[in-house]
C-alpha cells in the first residue's frame, strides 16, 4: 500500500480532541522488558476519556506491547517485566492491591486476529457478564447481550442464530462480535490492537464506522499499521518509534504538520 | 554361501553407484547442466537395479530350489518304498480308521519298531506328533497313504540329519539320503549364489552403459523407488489382512464347532472351556464370554477412574500452570512412565498393590482376595496416566493461544479461561485420548494376569478376583491343552476383542478429525 496517497486523503472525523474531554488512563516513565531487550523507553502519556487515541509506528516499535501494559496483558507473559506507573481514574494499576482480572473487565482488549470462543453467538457475548457476575437472570443477560450486540452494530444480523457458532461467522463479524463481548462487560477502556487489519476493505469500514460510535461512551485506544484508518477514526495520535515516543498529538496536528523529523519521515512514507 | 552372494551383491550395488555417477560426470564434459538428471541419479539407478535384481533372484531361486530338491529326493525313495508292505495283519487291523490316533490304536498288537518295516509305528506316532492326532487318515488307498507318510518322514529326517538336527531315526538308507541332500545342497547354493552374483553384474554392466547425457535416470529411479516402496506397503497391508482373515476364519471354524451356538458365546455366562479337555471336546454350554467381558470392562472402568482425572489435571498442569523449567523436568519424567514396561507394572501391582489392599481391606473388616479388580485396575490407570495426560497435553496446547487471550482480555482467571474456554475447545480430543486410553487398557495382559487373577467370576464387587479376555487367552495358549483344542476359543476371543478395541480406535480418529476441522 502506497502511504504517499493515504496522506493526500482528507482527515475525517474532525481529527482533533474535545478540548472539555476528561483525563482517562496516564502513563508515568513507563518501561517494559523482555528478559534482556528494552521495548518501551520510558514511555509517558495522557489518553482522554470519550476520545479514540491511534497508536501508529514501524512494526515492532512497540505499539501492541504499551497496549498491553494499559489492562496488563503482559502479565500473562513470563518474561515481560514492567516498571513506571499507569493510572486508571487516578489510581496506579501496577498497585500492589489491584487485581489484574477485575481491571481487565474494566479496560477491555480486541485483538487483531477476531478470536471467537468455539461457542455460541450468545455465549460468547455473556462470557465476560457470566464471569463477573454481573446480572442474576437470564432475562438481564438477554439484555445485556442485545444491547451489546446492538452497539457492535449487529444485533440484526445475528439475531435469529444466537445459538449458533461465534466461528461460523465471517471475519469481519467475528471481529463485531468480539468487540461486542468486550462491550458486554460494561468496560471503560477499550483497546484495539489491528482490529480491522485481517479484514477485508468493507468489513473494515464497518468496524471504523462502530468505532466512531463507541466514542460516545468509551475511551478508545487502537493500534493501527494504515496511518489512513489512524486519521479516518482517531483525534489523538501517538507515533512510536524503536520504543519511544516520539510525538502524541491531535491527530491533525501529527498529520499535517508534524514536530518530529521521524513522524514526518514515517507518515510520508518514507520509512516504516 | 548365499549369505556371502548377499554380501557381494551390495558391495557391487555401491561400487556401481559411484561409477554411474562419474560416468555420468564424464559424459557431461564438464557442464552438469548438459544432463537430464543429476550425476548421483544415474548412480541410484544403476545401484537400484543391480541391486533388486540380485536379491530377488536370490529370494526366488532360494524357495524354489529347496523344494526341487526335495521332491528330487523323494522321487529317490519311490523303488524302494514299493518294495516295503505293511505286513497283511497291520494292514487288516488298519482298516477302518478314521485318523491318525486310530491308526496307532490300531496298529496297538504290531511291534512298535518293527525292522522289517519300512514305515513302523514308532514313524506313525511322530508324524502324528507333526500334523495331530485327529488328522485325516483314509483306510482306502491306505498302502499309497502310508508310503505317503513314510516318504516325507524319511525326507525330514535325512534333512534333519543334514542340517545337525536330531532325526527320529538313523538307519543307513537316511544317512545316505542325507549325504545325498549336503551334496546337492551345497551345490544348489553355489549355483543360486553364483546366478544371482551374475546376473547382478550384467544388471550392473547393462544399466552402467545406459548412463548417457539424456538418459531419464531421475524418472527411472523415482519410478523404481516408488516400486520398491510399495512393496514394502503391501507386506504391512498383506499382514494385517492375513491376521484379520485368520482371526475371522478360525473363529468361523470354532463356531461351526459350536453348532452355531453364537449366543451361547456371546450371552453365556459360565466360561470354563476346558472342563471336558479329557474328553477332548468343548461343550458350548462352557464358552460364555460375559464374565471375561465384565471383568475387562471393570477393570478398565477402575483404571479409567485413576487415569482420566489425574493425566488430565497433570496435562492442564503442564499446559498452563508449570513454569518452563518445571515443564522440561516433568513431561520428559511422565514420557518416562510411558517407557516402563507393563510387565514391571504388572509384579508392581502383584507384589505391593495387591496385598496393600488386602490389608487395608481387612483392617477396615472387609474381604478383599489376595488378588484382585481393584488391584489391577489402580496400576493399569497408572500406567495409562501418561498416556492421557501426553495426548491430552498436546491437544490443549493446540487450543489458540489467542482464544486465551481473548478470556484473559475480558477478565477471566487462569481457572475460568481452563475450564470454560479451553477444556470445551479441547474437549473432542480430550475425548478421543480418553477412548484410545480404554482400548489401551482393554487390550492390557500382563497386569491383569499377574494382579488380577484368574477366576472367571461375574460380579459387580471389585475386591474380588476377576478375569479378563486378554488373560484368559494367554491362559488357554500357555496351558499343557492341545492347541488342536484351546485354539478355538482363544482365537475367537481374540477376534471379539480386536472388535472391540477397534470400534474405539475408529469412534477415536473419527472424534479427531472432526474436531480438526474445527480449526483448520
Ligand atoms: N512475548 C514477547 N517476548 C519477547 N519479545 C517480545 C514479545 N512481544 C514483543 N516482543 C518484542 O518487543 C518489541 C515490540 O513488539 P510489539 O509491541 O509487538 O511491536 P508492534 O506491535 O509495534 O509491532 C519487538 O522487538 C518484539 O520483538
Ligand atoms: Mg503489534
Amino acid at each position: 500500500m502506497s502511504d504517499q496517497v493515504e496522506t493526500t486523503t482528507p482527515v475525517a472525523s474532525g481529527g482533533g480532541a474535545d478540548p472539555n474531554a476528561a483525563v482517562k488512563m496516564v502513563g508515568k516513565g513507563v518501561n517494559v522488558y523482555y528478559g534482556d531487550a528494552h521495548a518501551i523507553k520510558d514511555v509517558s502519556i495522557d489518553i482522554l476519556d470519550k476520545t479514540v487515541t491511534a497508536f501508529i509506528g514501524p512494526s515492532g516499535c512497540g505499539k501492541s506491547t504499551f497496549l498491553r501494559c494499559l489492562n496488563r496483558m503482559n502479565d500473562t507473559i513470563d518474561v515481560a517485566r514492567i516498571t513506571g506507573t499507569i493510572e486508571l481514574d487516578g489510581q496506579n494499576i501496577y498497585d500492589k492491591n489491584i487485581d489484574p482480572v477485575q481491571l481487565r473487565a474494566r479496560v477491555g482488549m480486541v485483538f487483531q486476529k477476531p478470536n471467537p470462543f468455539p461457542k455460541s453467538i450468545y455465549d460468547n457475548v455473556a462470557y465476560g457478564p457470566r464471569i463477573h457476575g454481573l446480572v442474576a437472570n437470564k432475562a438481564d443477560l438477554d439484555v445485556i447481550v442485545e444491547s451489546s450486540l446492538r452497539r457492535a452494530a449487529m444485533w440484526d444480523e445475528v439475531k435469529d442464530r444466537l445459538d449458533q457458532p461465534g466461528t461460523g461467522l465471517s471475519g469481519g463479524q467475528q471481529q463485531r462480535l468480539c468487540i461486542a463481548r468486550a462491550i458486554a462487560t460494561a468496560p471503560e477502556v477499550l483497546l484495539m490492537d489491528e482490529p480491522a487489519s485481517a479484514l477485508d476493505p468493507i468489513a473494515t469500514a464497518k468496524i471504523e464506522e462502530l468505532i466512531d460510535e463507541l466514542r460516545e461512551n468509551y475511551s478508545i485506544v487502537i493500534v493501527t499499521h494504515s496511518m489512513q484508518q489512524a486519521a479516518r477514526v482517531s483525534q489523538k495520535t501517538a507515533f512510536f518509534h524503536l520504543g519511544i515516543l516520539v510525538e502524541y498529538d491531535d491527530t491533525s496536528k501529527i498529520f499535517t504538520n508534524p514536530t518530529d523529523q521521524r513522524t514526518q519521515d514515517y507518515i510520508t512514507g518514507r520509512f516504516g | 554361501m548365499i549369505g556371502a552372494a548377499a554380501l557381494a551383491i551390495v558391495v557391487l550395488s555401491v561400487a556401481i553407484y559411484v561409477f554411474g555417477r562419474s560416468r555420468a560426470i564424464s559424459s557431461a564434459k564438464g557442464s552438469l547442466k548438459n544432463l537430464h538428471s543429476r550425476p548421483s541419479y544415474h548412480g541410484l539407478f544403476c545401484a537400484l537395479w543391480t541391486f533388486l535384481v540380485g536379491i530377488v533372484l536370490i529370494l526366488v531361486l532360494g524357495v524354489l530350489s529347496r523344494q526341487y530338491i526335495e521332491s528330487e529326493l523323494g522321487g529317490r525313495l519311490d523303488g524302494y518304498v514299493a518294495e516295503s508292505q505293511l505286513p497283511d495283519d497291520g494292514l487288516a487291523a488298519l482298516e477302518g480308521v478314521g485318523n491318525l490316533d486310530d491308526a496307532i490304536a490300531a496298529l496297538e498288537g504290531v511291534p512298535a519298531d518293527e525292522a522289517t518295516l519300512a514305515f513302523t509305528r514308532a514313524e506313525i506316532e511322530r508324524f502324528r506328533d507333526i500334523r495331530g492326532g485327529s488328522a485325516r487318515f483314509e483306510t482306502t488307498n491306505l498302502q499309497a497313504q502310508l508310503e505317503d507318510i513314510q516318504r516325507r518322514l524319511i525326507i525330514g529326517d535325512s534333512i534333519a540329519i543334514a542340517e545337525g538336527r536330531v532325526p527320529s531315526r538313523i538307519d543307513r538308507l537316511r544317512l545316505n539320503l542325507a549325504q545325498e541332500f549336503r551334496e546337492q545342497e551345497q551345490l544348489r547354493q553355489y549355483a543360486i549364489g553364483g546366478l544371482a552374483l551374475a546376473a547382478a553384474l550384467l544388471t550392473a554392466l547393462i544399466t552402467f552403459f545406459r548412463v548417457s547425457l539424456p538418459f531419464r535416470a531421475r524418472n527411472r529411479s523415482e519410478r523404481l523407488i516408488r516400486f520398491t516402496l510399495f512393496i514394502c506397503a503391501a507386506v504391512a497391508i498383506f499382514t494385517t489382512l492375513g491376521i484379520v482373515l485368520s482371526l475371522i476364519g478360525e473363529t468361523l471354524i470354532f463356531f461351526d464347532k459350536m453348532d452355531w451356538r453364537v449366543s451361547d458365546f456371546f450371552f453365556g455366562t459360565n466360561w470354563s472351556p476346558l472342563s471336558n479337555q479329557r474328553e477332548g471336546f468343548i461343550s458350548p454350554e462352557d464358552i460364555g464370554w460375559l464374565p471375561l467381558l465384565a471383568g475387562t470392562f471393570m477393570i478398565t472402568f477402575i483404571a479409567m477412574l485413576v487415569a482420566v482425572p489425574i493425566g488430565l489435571m497433570a496435562a492442564i498442569y503442564l499446559s498452563d500452570y508449570a513454569s518452563p523449567r518445571v515443564r522440561a523436568f516433568a513431561k520428559p519424567m511422565l514420557e518416562i512412565l510411558a517407557g516402563i514396561p507393563t510387565v514391571v507394572y504388572g509384579f508392581f501391582a502383584a507384589i505391593f498393590v495387591a496385598p496393600l489392599i488386602r490389608d487395608l481391606g481387612q483392617s477396615i473388616g472387609l474381604d478383599v482376595s489376595s488378588q484382585s479388580a481393584l488391584a489391577a485396575g489402580i496400576v493399569m490407570g497408572i500406567m495409562i496416566i501418561p498416556f492421557i495426560s501426553s495426548l491430552s497435553d498436546d491437544v490443549i496446547n493446540a487450543v489458540p493461544q489467542s482464544l486465551r487471550d481473548g478470556s484473559y482480555g475480558l477478565g477471566a482467571t487462569k481457572a475460568e479461561t481452563i475450564r470454560t474456554v479451553i477444556l470445551p475447545a479441547a474437549l473432542p480430543g480430550i475425548i478421543s485420548a480418553v477412548i484410545l486410553g480404554v482400548s489401551r487398557a482393554v487390550g492390557e495382559t500382563m497386569i491383569v494376569v499377574m494382579a488380577a487373577g484368574q477366576g472367571p467370576n461375574l460380579t459387580w464387587n471389585p475386591l474380588e478376583t476377576v478375569t479378563t479376555v486378554t488373560v484368559q487367552i494367554v491362559m488357554l495358549i500357555i496351558g499343557d491343552t492341545e492347541a488342536e483344542l484351546s485354539a478355538g476359543p482363544a482365537f475367537t476371543l481374540g477376534f471379539a476383542l480386536f472388535v472391540v478395541t477397534l470400534t474405539l480406535n475408529f469412534i477415536a480418529l473419527r472424534i479427531v478429525r472432526k474436531y480438526r476441522e474445527l480449526y483448520d
